[in-house]
């Protein structure tokens, strides 16, 4: 009677058990498997919205692109030089104007076709179409007549500066002067697509086609797609057409869209993965401290900072505003707060940004913080009124917040509240104005000083502090005149210290990518904008 | 039985249309739309985004757009995957979540009911305390500390199991379990207590002093009506645990239905969040159907009105 009741708990235990034996032996992990193989396992953080270059916003799509689509010009690993790429070799005019790119004749699409100027044309043709709706269409502004074209005021393409002469030259003229063209080329918008091969599917210049589905997608670079599985995984395969595919090692990259940071590090230690996209916070401090090989530390060009909205009291004043500024203890924040090696910023580009320094500033001084509030009438924080720090609810940013909101109360004696809000929301207030101080952060565009500095142009749709300056904006002309990097990056550096002086924002540290990598993965060399050439990348069991 | 059924599905039309107008106009008046982002867009490149989904007409027109589009079984493009329609999504996504959900729900009835009834019928010895406090550590225990537990042991330590992913069966296990045991401990639960009502009435003393073997007086006489709080606990819960799971799917990364639901609302990927807010009423309103229906067949006390 008593065994009998207690058959259906144990049939099912037993059944359980029998099955987990079935598979239980410790299998061979992905990794092992990759790495005999040649294929490496990445997370990419989220699942990618599309794989249309040209229409692409976020980095895990921009990461999956790059490995699909080449670019006319690439960089050397390491020293970052401009390297050719579909393009051979390129002649540049000595006002720095036009670019005549000389296209390689081997270059061939996924289809086997030849990579030809008119591509190029047709595809940056089809990104300033109207229609297409393209978020990063604005990146192509930099072509003589592009903006006119994209904005409706002409149909006619050959008013924009793209030419393609013959089948292998191609003939850009530019708005202005831009040292970082070639740089700006590795950038998703600019990557040459199939226009015809997306003409096939549907419409090519309209949004939603299905040409980015496994099957439809013609590529140019090193891998072509094979598989798309949306919140599972993508996997490209070596390109069987690709110019350099005698220098591609890998076999193949599966891309995972992980969007916890907790699952991807433990899909790493369960051996499932060769990088994560990122690391907990908490998980960081431990493996610095113990050193741990996997543990990767990359510069990122990307500026954790305070807006000040100089349209709300008492931060129309430009002495209270350096006064918080100066109070902020950024050694503190970078070195001890937060994990992770990242760097106190007491300029808004980063100094390790090439080919620009930054105006030398003294960035933290409390008795000048002091002097400055004494200044502007609120000696000791006196008749000030309580100051709202706004930010989303990231677990980092909350961490900053804490540190300043304590700074700024013990130095300053300031009454000073955190507000949180979800991330739309908060981009929501931040373009209306309702904010008074507003943590946030900025990643560059491309590896030049203008993608942090055009921001605070009176005419930058990304400043939203209230703030604006003519002699700001007339600098930053002046910038965009000069075709001799050196002379343009001081007068950069002048519009820099304008605008930390005049303080509408107060920058706070410079982020770095904190992930984990396997260590049998060679030659990764990503650059500061997050790049990474997998030509160069090559699985080698280590034990 | 069949103009019961007939009527209550009719009251599905009705019960959709004010979730659906309600759930439009609230994530309308979200701040914050599909294409806010860090980067500000220029005015012209957000108009022509706007108007390529028709966002730059008026609320009213776009509503009555959306309504005549589901007349017709079309839940719209997804504003965040440029490429792929919500019914596309929603197709593909949903199998994954039913099927994590069936072995979820099989993983907690194969454990719940027999445990229940065990702790029942040994009432208040050992058995009873071990099936309890059991039952209570489930209930206790949330599933995103029960998943990466399993995790850390079986995936982690062991090696046995991948940590994230839905590959192949092996990948099914440990969602299924760490799913199904909290539901489990419910059913456990809700099971001993309508047993024990049960076990104490009158046509069980009548069943036992006819001679009626005791296997016989609970399982065929007792486990009818001891499963009725089950049933009705299971009509809600089962629509809850195939629509799948946001912490579940996060944890293993399923590519399930779940975190589409989350996500499109942090996204304002509108066409999305309503097309799983209608999935999950209805999915509702068929549950809790069903659930009517087996309680009416299983108490001869209640009858279809």
């Amino acid at each position: 009677m008593k065994s009998a009741r207690l058959i259906p708990p144990v049939l099912w235990l037993l059944t359980s058990v029998l099955c987990f034996t079935a598979a239980c032996a410790r299998r061979e992990s992905a990794v092992a498997r990759g790495n005999r193989e040649g294929v490496l396992h990445l997370s990419v953080g989220s699942e990618p919205a599309d794989l249309d270059p040209q229409t692409v916003t976020g980095l895990a799509d921009a990461k999956i692109c790059h490995s699909l689509f080449e670019p006319l010009v690439t960089y050397e690993p390491g020293t970052l030089e401009p390297k050719p790429a579909l393009a051979e070799r390129w002649d540049i005019s000595p006002d720095g104007l036009t670019y005549t790119f000389h296209l390689r004749a081997d270059a061939k699409w996924s289809n086997g076709e030849p990579v030809t100027a008119q591509d190029c044309v047709d595809s940056w043709r089809r990104i300033l179409t109207p229609s297409l709706a393209a978020d990063y269409a604005y990146f192509l502004y930099l072509l003589r007549g592009a903006e006119a074209y994209h904005k409706g005021q002409t149909t006619d393409f050959a008013t924009v500066g793209a030419v393609a002469r013959d089948a292998r030259t191609l003939v850009v003229t530019l708005t202005h002067p831009a040292p970082y063209f070639l740089q700006i080329l590795l950038n998703s918008p600019w990557r040459p697509v199939n226009v015809r091969s997306i003409a096939v599917v549907g419409d090519a210049y309209r949004r939603g086609s299905p040409w980015t589905r496994p099957g439809n997608l013609v590529s140019s670079g090193p891998f072509v797609l094979k598989e798309w599985s949306p919140h599972q995984r993508v996997v490209v395969e070596k390109s069987p057409t690709y110019y350099d595919r005698a220098r591609v090692r890998l076999n193949a990259v599966h891309f995972y869209p992980t969007d916890s940071i907790d699952a991807e590090e433990r899909a790493y230690r369960s051996g499932q993965l060769h990088a994560t996209w990122a690391l907990p916070l908490a998980k960081i401090l431990p493996l610095q401290r113990e050193k741990n090989p996997a543990l990767r530390i990359d510069y990122n060009l990307e500026t954790y900072f305070f807006r000040l909205n100089v349209r709300k009291a008492p931060f129309g004043d430009a002495r209270v505003r350096r006064a918080l500024s100066l109070a902020v203890d950024r050694d503190t924040i970078a070195g001890k707060i937060l994990p992770g090696g990242r760097l106190p910023a007491p300029t808004f580009t980063p100094g390790f940004l090439k080919g620009y320094t930054p105006p030398a500033r003294t960035a933290y001084d409390l008795e000048a913080a002091r002097k400055f509030l004494a200044e502007a009438g609120h000696p000791g924080g006196a008749g000030l009124p309580p100051i709202d720090i706004l930010y989303n609810n990231s677990e980092i940013l909350r961490l900053v917040a804490e540190a300043i909101q304590q700074m700024w109360k013990r130095d300053l004696g300031l009454d000073v509240r955190l507000v949180n809000q979800e991330y739309k929301v908060v981009f929501a207030s931040r373009r209306s104005g309702d904010y008074q101080v507003l943590l946030g952060t900025w990643t560059a565009d491309y590896l030049d000083a203008t993608t942090f500095l055009d921001m605070w142009r009176s005419d930058s749709g990304n400043n939203h502090t209230g703030w604006s300056d003519p002699a700001y904006d007339a600098l930053s002309d002046r910038a965009n005149t000069i075709a001799d990097p050196v002379a343009r990056a001081a007068v950069l550096a002048q519009a820099e210290a304008l605008v930390l002086n005049a303080a509408p924002i107060v920058p706070i540290y410079f982020n770095t990518h904190v992930y984990l990598l396997h260590p049998a993965v060679k030659g990764w060399q990503p650059t500061p904008g997050d790049h990474t050439d997998y030509r160069y990348v090559w699985l080698e069991d280590t034990k | 039985m069949f103009r019961f059924i007939a009527r209550r599905l009719l009251q599905i039309v009705p019960v959709l249309f004010v979730i659906v107008t309600a759930t439009f106009f609230m994530v309308r008046f979200v701040p914050g739309g599909p294409f806010t982002s860090e980067k500000a867009l220029p005015p012209e490149i957000l108009k022509n985004i706007e108007a390529h989904y028709g966002l730059d007409q008026p609320l009213w027109r776009q509503y009555l757009n959306y309504l005549g589009r589901i007349a017709h079984g079309d839940l719209g493009p997804s504003f965040k995957y440029a490429n792929r329609s919500v019914n596309e999504i929603i197709g593909d996504k949903l199998p994954v979540s039913l099927e994590l959900g069936g072995l979820a729900l099989a993983v907690a009835l194969a454990l719940g009911l027999p445990l229940g009834v065990l702790a029942a019928v040994r009432r208040n010895s050992w058995v009873d305390y071990l099936c309890s406090t059991t039952g209570m550590i489930g209930i206790c225990v949330p599933t995103f500390v029960l998943g990466p537990l399993l995790v850390l042991f079986f995936a982690i330590h062991l090696g046995w199991v991948n940590a994230s992913g839905w590959y192949d069966w092996t990948d099914r296990v440990l969602p299924a379990l760490t799913l199904g045991f909290v539901y489990a401990a419910y059913i456990m639960r809700l099971t001993r207590g309508g047993m024990l009502e049960v076990l104490n009435q009158d046509y069980i003393r009548t069943a036992r002093a006819k001679g009626a073997s005791e296997a016989r007086v609970v399982l065929r006489h007792a486990l009818r009506g001891g499963l009725l709080p089950v049933v009705s606990f299971l009509g809600p819960a089962i629509a809850g645990i195939l629509t799948g799971s946001f912490v579940i799917e996060t944890i293993f990364q399923i590519p399930g239905l779940g975190r589409e639901f989350v996500n499109s609302a942090f996204n304002r990927d509108y066409t999305l969040v309503l097309g799983t807010v209608m999935l999950y009423a209805a999915l509702l309103v068929l549950c809790n159907l069903a659930a009517d229906v087996v309680q009416v067949w299983l108490n001869p006390k209640l009858k279809f009105e």
